[in-house]
């Protein structure tokens, strides 16, 4: 079995599955999960395998469009040393999440939809790690962003559930709309329908009509991160991720923690080469992932919704990897902090789905409490990720974030500060969290009663806090990072390290402080961060007022300017013309002679005078 | 010598009274003989035209076969016109026109 | 000699025509009529169309008002009881006339062609008999064919509609 039937095969059989499930399976339990979790263990095999063979080079499937040299799309899968550590990352956690699933969906309904739609996801996560062109990757962009929406929606007969789902695609839509226009106008500079390409290798060097304008560029590459800011939830995109918390919480683990939104950077890393020839778009992605990173922060203070916390903080790690990328330093940068918090946010919602089980399905946590003695193995690997998350020194976190941090003090001083304080924001929401959830006295029946959670969750938790722990340790550096591009810790004064420790145990020791005596009640109420900044507020009034006043004045033409005045006008007035016409029918006979008498004599008169 | 004039004002005035006896009577059967009027004025401007535009020094004789087959098809005319009103007098019992209102708006 | 003839008979035709319009009695409209188809005839001679005045007078005055008068006589008309005028229509066929009269003569005396004198007839002389006959048949056979068609028509519509119960 050569290496470029593996990648096609890990990349089409959980489409595969997919099929299988929706076609043959739809009720036996069993076998749905079983077929999932089969082609989710094909992927991981495939991908270790690629990644120990390095494969390497562009495995040629199709041509999808093909007009010869003037435009031509083909379907490719590009292995690179960038692409097999993505593949990595997806395929490892993939089957984890999947396991996990069969005990967190056991009572629901829609279980075998469910693995469907995982696995579909699976195969579109796939085509944008392997893909070898923009339109392919956007292609595939889009599918995810389908998957994302069914798996959002899986209980679509809730309605928060159901706009949740459409907020999601229709905010992604608006990101897409700017990727599109950045692939166009990379494929007009590279040449058009003269040479023109859509291939990451093509474009990653600049054209010469870039070379020449470098607003241009500058333009191209932001209209391309514009897929980015909707992908992967950055400011003022950022809204749809905390409403994608609806759907069940594997969903949130997969999609939109470790694998979906890391797309967006994914993305990032792949044309990184033409941002970092861009100065001024540079500093763009990196002011928006530095922005999106202290405000997620701060909102996820007041949030009381134990999935709410962890959504933020997604949203504010996701601004370090942006910030990260736009530091123009290398691929690397935000691609290992990629690699680490993908493994510790995956773990921290899959640990807060055992919570939420155990509490039946109970979400708020001022109604949890004192869950440290009765879900102990939960509550270790929890530590595992929050401390990952925190940066505490020794776990994976610390040193992805404290690196990309260090850069950010060697290349760009202000967003140096913005990131510090955003570091010490994520202990204090984090211990925060802890403290509530685990420790002190039950605060409702449900949290009385809870329970572990059963063995097929508990040791994906485990296998996953491995990594959590250890991802950031060198070796690993070394292996997955190494060919990808530059890792070096920059040169920075002996006392940043400790600014960065202090920062950290700043925000854990503030946290135990008010909330160490395990309130009843939140004590700290700031309605405008409990507001989310008003945005999302905002953009309801925006689609309620102005989208929905220009919907009035469409129906309003359509209804009674065309129908009314056009086409029921017209036929009026025809009607009411025959009416008139009507009364010529005397009846007389001599009439109608009288009538055709004078129709002759005004025709003579028309003929002889009229020249 | 008449002129040509004289002969198509002749045509004229006779059509018109035609046109006069279909528009003014009120009696079936004269507005039928009006009809019949303005066939036979049309047909002595046509002799006229005959007489007055000659070919090749007779008479254009054309106008005159003309002439013959309106006389024929006047005939016909005639003859179904009458078999028309004597059915229409069968039905109605009157020949007065302003009685026959039946087709109305 | 021949104007005085023209206006004789034209005289005449047209007086005949007005007492059609005038005269109340349909059987004495129908023998005005008659006396001006007799006068139509006798100017068709003055322009040289013997055969055609021959024609009118056989079938015109002596077919067609024959069968008028024997419609007039079958339905038994008698004088036309005088009815109260309608305005409107009396004087709008009056302005029609009236236009059509002033188009007409404008049109006739305007053209300068219409004022010539009747042309001299050149060559031996032709029977016109012989030459409609000739024009007739080598020129319009398929017409002439067709109006046989047509007086086959149009005596099985009168013997169809003649009939006293629609079956």
């Amino acid at each position: 079995m050569n290496l470029p039937s593996i990648a096609w095969i890990i990349l089409f059989a959980p489409l595969v599955a997919a099929g299988l499930i929706l076609m043959v399976t739809r009720t036996n339990k069993p076998f749905a999960a079983g077929l999932a979790i089969l082609s989710a263990l094909i992927t991981t095999v495939g991908g270790y395998t690629l990644f120990a063979k390095s494969a390497e080079g562009v495995y040629h499937g199709f041509n999808w469009v093909d007009f010869g040299q003037a435009f031509s799309i083909p379907f490719d899968l590009a292995l690179d040393p960038l692409s097999r550590t993505m593949l990595v990352i997806v395929t490892t956690i993939s089957p984890l999440v999947f396991i996990y699933s069969i005990g967190y969906m056991k009572e629901e309904v829609g279980f075998a939809r469910f693995f469907a739609g995982l696995a579909l996801f699976l195969f579109s996560m796939l085509g944008i790690v392997l893909a070898n062109n923009l339109v392919m990757m956007f292609i595939f962009w889009e599918l995810v962003g389908v998957s994302s929406y069914i798996l959002i929606g899986h209980y679509y007969h809730k309605d928060s559930a159901a706009d949740a789902a459409k907020q999601a695609f229709l905010v992604n839509r608006i990101g897409d709309f700017g990727f599109m226009l950045g692939i166009l106008l990379f494929w007009i500079a590279t040449g058009g329908p003269s040479g023109g390409t859509f291939s990451f290798v093509g474009i990653n060097h600049p054209a010469p009509i870039f070379v020449q304008n470098p607003a241009l560029l500058a333009v191209a590459v932001v209209l391309i991160f514009c897929g980015t800011v909707g992908k992967s939830a950055q400011f003022p995109l950022h809204v749809w991720l905390p409403n994608s918390m609806e759907g069940p919480t594997p969903v949130s683990s997969l999609l939109h923690a470790a694998t979906m939104v890391a797309a967006g950077v994914y993305l990032l890393a792949r044309i990184f080469p033409i941002l970092a020839s861009s100065p001024e778009a540079s500093e763009v992605v990196a002011w928006i992932g530095a922005i999106t990173a202290l405000g997620a922060g701060i909102l996820a203070i007041q949030q009381d919704d134990i999935k709410g916390i962890l959504a933020y903080s997604t949203i504010s790690q996701l601004g370090y990897m942006v910030t990260g990328a736009g530091l123009a330093v290398s691929a690397a940068l935000p691609m290992f902090h990629l690699f680490t918090h993908a493994f510790f946010k995956c773990l921290l919602f899959l640990t807060a789905g055992s919570v939420i089980l155990g509490m039946h399905h109970e979400q708020n946590i001022w109604k949890m409490g004192g869950l440290l003695k009765k879900m102990p193995v939960t509550f270790i690997t929890y530590c595992c990720g929050m401390l990952a998350l925190s940066g505490c020194p020794f776990f994976s976190g610390h040193y992805s974030k404290d690196l990309i941090m260090a850069c950010s003090w060697e290349h760009h001083r202000d967003i140096f500060w913005v990131v510090v304080i955003a570091a010490g924001l994520t202990p204090f929401y984090m211990m925060r969290q802890a403290l509530v959830v685990f420790f002190g006295k039950a605060r409702s029946e449900h949290s009385e009663h809870a329970h572990e959670s059963p063995l097929v969750m508990t040791i994906p938790l485990i296998l996953l806090a491995i990594p959590a722990v250890i991802a950031g340790y060198p070796f690993f550096e070394h292996t997955f990072f190494h060919e990808i591009g530059s890792l070096a810790e920059p040169e920075v004064p002996a006392y940043v390290p400790q600014v960065f420790l202090g920062v950290f145990l700043a925000g854990l020791g503030l946290a135990i402080a008010i909330y160490g005596r395990a309130p009843e009640k939140d004590p700290i109420r700031i309605p405008f961060l409990r507001r989310l900044f008003y945005i999302d507020d905002f953009y309801f009034w925006i689609v309620r007022v102005i989208q929905g006043g220009f919907a009035k004045i469409c129906s309003f033409i359509d209804r009674w300017l065309i129908d009314g005045i056009l086409v029921r006008g017209s036929a009026t007035v025809v009607w009411t013309l025959g009416f008139a016409l009507r009364f010529l029918q005397v009846g007389n006979i001599q009439a109608y002679a009288l009538f055709f008498g004078v129709g002759v004599v005004g025709l003579i008169y028309l003929l002889l005078h009229v020249r | 010598m008449p002129t040509l004039a004289n002969y198509l004002i002749a045509s004229g005035l006779f059509f018109a009274l035609g046109l006069g006896a279909v528009m003014l009577r009120r009696s079936i059967i004269v507005i039928f003989m009006g009809l019949e009027m303005m066939l036979n004025a049309a047909n002595l401007s046509l002799v006229a035209f005959s007489r007055y535009g000659l070919v090749s020094g007779h008479q254009n004789f054309d106008a005159q076969v003309l002439v013959f087959f309106i006389i024929s098809v006047a005939a016909a005319e005639v003859a179904v016109g009458l078999a028309i009103i004597v059915s229409l007098y069968r039905a109605r019992q009157t020949t007065h026109v302003e009685d026959l209102d039946t087709l109305k708006f | 000699m021949l104007l005085a003839a023209f206006w004789f008979f034209a005289t005449l035709m047209l007086l005949f025509g007005v007492s059609v319009v005038v005269l109340r009695n349909p059987v004495s409209c129908a023998m005005s009529l008659v006396m001006s188809f007799i006068c139509l005839a006798a100017l068709f001679v003055t322009l040289d169309a013997t055969f055609i005045g021959v024609i009118q007078v056989l079938v015109y005055a002596g077919a067609i008002m024959v069968l008028f008068l024997f419609i007039i006589m079958l339905l038994d008309l008698r004088e036309e009881k005088s009815r109260r005028l309608n305005f409107g229509a009396t004087v709008g066929g009056a302005l029609v006339l009236a236009a059509f009269l002033s188009i007409m003569t404008q049109v006739i005396l305007s053209n300068p062609a219409f004022a010539n004198q009747t042309p001299k007839l050149a060559g031996p002389k032709v029977s016109d008999v012989k030459m409609i006959g000739m024009t007739l048949f080598h020129s319009f056979g398929l017409p002439f064919e067709v109006v046989g068609v047509l007086l086959l028509s149009a005596t099985v519509g009168v013997v169809v509609l003649s009939r006293r119960t629609l079956r």
